[in-house]
């Protein structure tokens, strides 16, 4: 008989307790995962961001344009290394339901963002084509989209309906690169702008500026922002981290509470194991005074206590674990179409479920083992349980 | 014969808040080797502190208890510990049995302390469920044996490591008339078969019958 072998026998003595506390374990390391893989996606957005890009915006707010006229004011202040100029271009393909980023912007885009993987061959029949567009991975593989489909899209912001014709689509370069997007030309938003509206043609929402040294980043934003002091158009210009950053703080005070209430899980779950370990080692005060008797020490009886709650908390934490992937990929499907740019369970998150579990296991054995090495042998034969 | 336990002077109390409660009172006594000594003595006499400090699972308040050659009293937790486990068999009144190991594996548990093998292990523990008589029950667990087939594992478990002393308290205390005998008869072997040397706690005269000599205890003294 191995050690091993009593561990498995104590755990499995009262099944239906250690089953309901290996589901209770369970069920909160599938959340505990749910919620985390939520937290970091919402924050990797944030990572995801490249320390050699500004954003140049309205000082007011991003949805006020700022004229063309500034591209290439911003391009001549000294480290500045590409200018790409975007609008928010919003639309409806088929139903609101189906949302994804709709973007017209300069052509030179895949430069200022490399980590959007388009073939040179796709590019130059992109660029030739007047209502070409580009989409990414993602949403190519979500609509099914091919080179040379139609996307007409109904116009909310800019009216209208606006045909587009499918001529690249771009691989995400890194795991966390948003390939959910929809790229188009900025001359073909405008030219139309300039035929229907002319006084919204010649406007961008935010200029994308990529510089040639981070270091640098904060000087040039003063730089390009003092040009435009007392304009029309003042301008804002941060890092894309910061601009990203802003645009989610408005859900920061959810995602906290979802951070909380994570390790929140963690906690209670904590105090359900930890009780069903106090339980049992109550009940077994007699055994363990046997055990001290035929001569097991401190140490034995450590890991008796030790090795239970650690096997009742990696059976829960494996099989919540391993039911994560699944629920989160569940989970997915049921959000609306595109409401995040990518949804994987990040290796933090695993590393962190697994560093909960075995902390529950090692912490729920503490006051157990305390006890049953603080109760002397004959106090132990006197216990009436 | 020599003495193997020697007990000198002992006293023990126990404390209740501030209260100390005396239990045993200046206490000397020796054992010989291959003796069967019972103890005897109404409840609260004091003679199951005195077999818990005799086997090292209670500590005395003052004097000494040597076990061949050594001072038990002067061990630390875990060299007391690793001086039962070779140097003592324990068999309890309610046998206390590990419920969810069968029969062998309760007998085996001592073993798992030793440097025996497995095969080891298993020859030491068939063999000694076979002294006890329980050689068809090895892989029976404690609910499906009777109180007295338990109380026979219990001393195959105690005897197991083949301990210098093999000390019971009240052993008979739960089992019927029929079933007290077998195992009375059985410890009377151990004994003088193996020349084990046994000291019983008991309150019943006829299990002390088998002793060779008895010790009365009243009120924390031999008498």
């Amino acid at each position: 008989m191995k050690v091993f072998k009593l561990i498995f026998k104590n755990a499995l003595r009262h099944k239906l307790r250690t089953s309901l506390t290996i589901l209770g374990i369970t069920i909160a390391i599938i959340a505990f995962g749910l919620l985390r893989t939520v937290v970091t996606i919402w924050y990797s957005t944030v990572d995801a961001t490249m320390a050699n890009r500004l954003i140049t915006r309205q000082s007011v707010s991003f949805i006020f344009p700022l004229p063309f006229a500034y591209k290439d004011k911003i391009q001549s202040v000294p480290g500045v290394a590409n200018v790409c100029g975007a609008v928010w271009f919003q639309g409806v393909y088929k139903d609101k339901s189906n949302f994804f980023a709709r973007i017209a912007a300069d052509d030179n885009i895949f430069e200022v963002y490399p980590e959007f993987l388009l073939s040179k061959e796709e590019f130059n029949v992109y660029k030739k084509q007047r209502n070409a567009c580009v989409v990414g991975a993602s949403i190519a593989k979500q609509y099914n989209f091919k080179i040379g489909d139609q996307i007409v899209l109904e116009g909310d912001i800019f009216p209208g309906r606006w045909e587009f014709e499918v001529r690249g689509i771009y691989q995400p370069k890194n795991k966390n690169t948003d390939a959910t997007q929809m790229i188009f030309h900025l001359d073909y938003l405008n030219e139309r702008m300039k035929a229907e509206t002319p006084a919204r043609a010649n406007q961008v929402f935010w200029y994308m500026v990529q510089i040639d040294n981070p270091n640098r980043s904060a000087q040039i934003s003063n730089q390009i922002d003092a040009m435009f002091k007392n304009s029309t158009a003042e301008t804002k210009t941060e890092t894309e981290k910061a601009f990203t950053q802003g645009f989610i703080s408005a859900s920061g005070a959810i995602i906290t509470a979802m951070n909380w209430m994570s390790f929140m899980i963690i906690g209670i779950i904590l105090l359900v194991v930890a009780n069903t370990m106090i339980m049992s080692a109550r009940e077994r005060t007699r055994e363990y005074a046997v055990f001290k008797t035929l001569g097991f020490s401190a140490l034995h009886l450590t890991g008796l206590i030790l090795g239970e709650s650690m096997l009742i908390a990696c059976l829960g934490g494996g099989i919540g674990l391993a039911l994560t992937f699944p629920v989160v990929s569940g989970f997915e499907q049921a959000m609306p179409k595109g409401f995040f740019p990518f949804f994987f369970i990040e290796p933090i998150t695993i590393a962190l479920a697994v560093i909960a579990t075995l902390l529950v296991g090692l912490l729920a054995a503490i006051f157990p083992i305390q006890r049953a090495l603080g109760t002397k042998i004959v106090d132990g034969f006197r216990f009436v349980g | 014969m020599s003495a193997i336990i020697q007990v000198k002077n002992l006293s023990k109390s126990y404390w209740r808040n501030s209260l100390e409660i005396p239990v045993l009172h200046d206490i000397t006594l020796d054992v010989q080797e291959g003796e069967f000594l019972a103890l005897m003595g109404p409840s609260g006499s004091g003679k199951t502190t005195l077999l818990n400090l005799i086997a090292g699972i209670d500590r005395p308040t003052n004097g000494e208890v040597t076990v061949a050659g050594t001072d038990i009293a002067k061990l630390g937790e875990s060299a007391l510990a690793k001086w039962r486990s070779s140097n003592v068999g324990f068999v309890f009144q309610f046998y206390n049995l590990i419920p969810v190991l069968t029969a062998f594996e309760n007998v085996e548990l001592p073993l798992l302390l030793t440097k025996l093998s497995k095969s080891e292990r298993r020859k030491h523990v068939e063999a000694t469920l076979n002294i006890v008589g329980l050689g068809d029950r090895m892989a029976h667990y404690p609910k499906q044996l009777s109180g007295g087939q338990e109380q026979r594992v219990a001393i195959a478990r105690a005897i197991v490591t083949d301990p210098v002393i093999l000390v019971a308290d009240e052993p008979t205390g739960d089992l019927d008339r029929k079933s007290a005998e077998e195992i009375l008869t059985l410890i009377d072997r151990l004994n003088k078969e193996f020349k084990k040397t046994v000291i019983v706690v008991t309150h019943d005269p006829h299990a002390a019958e088998k002793a060779s000599r008895k010790l009365h205890l009243d009120k924390g003294d031999l008498v």
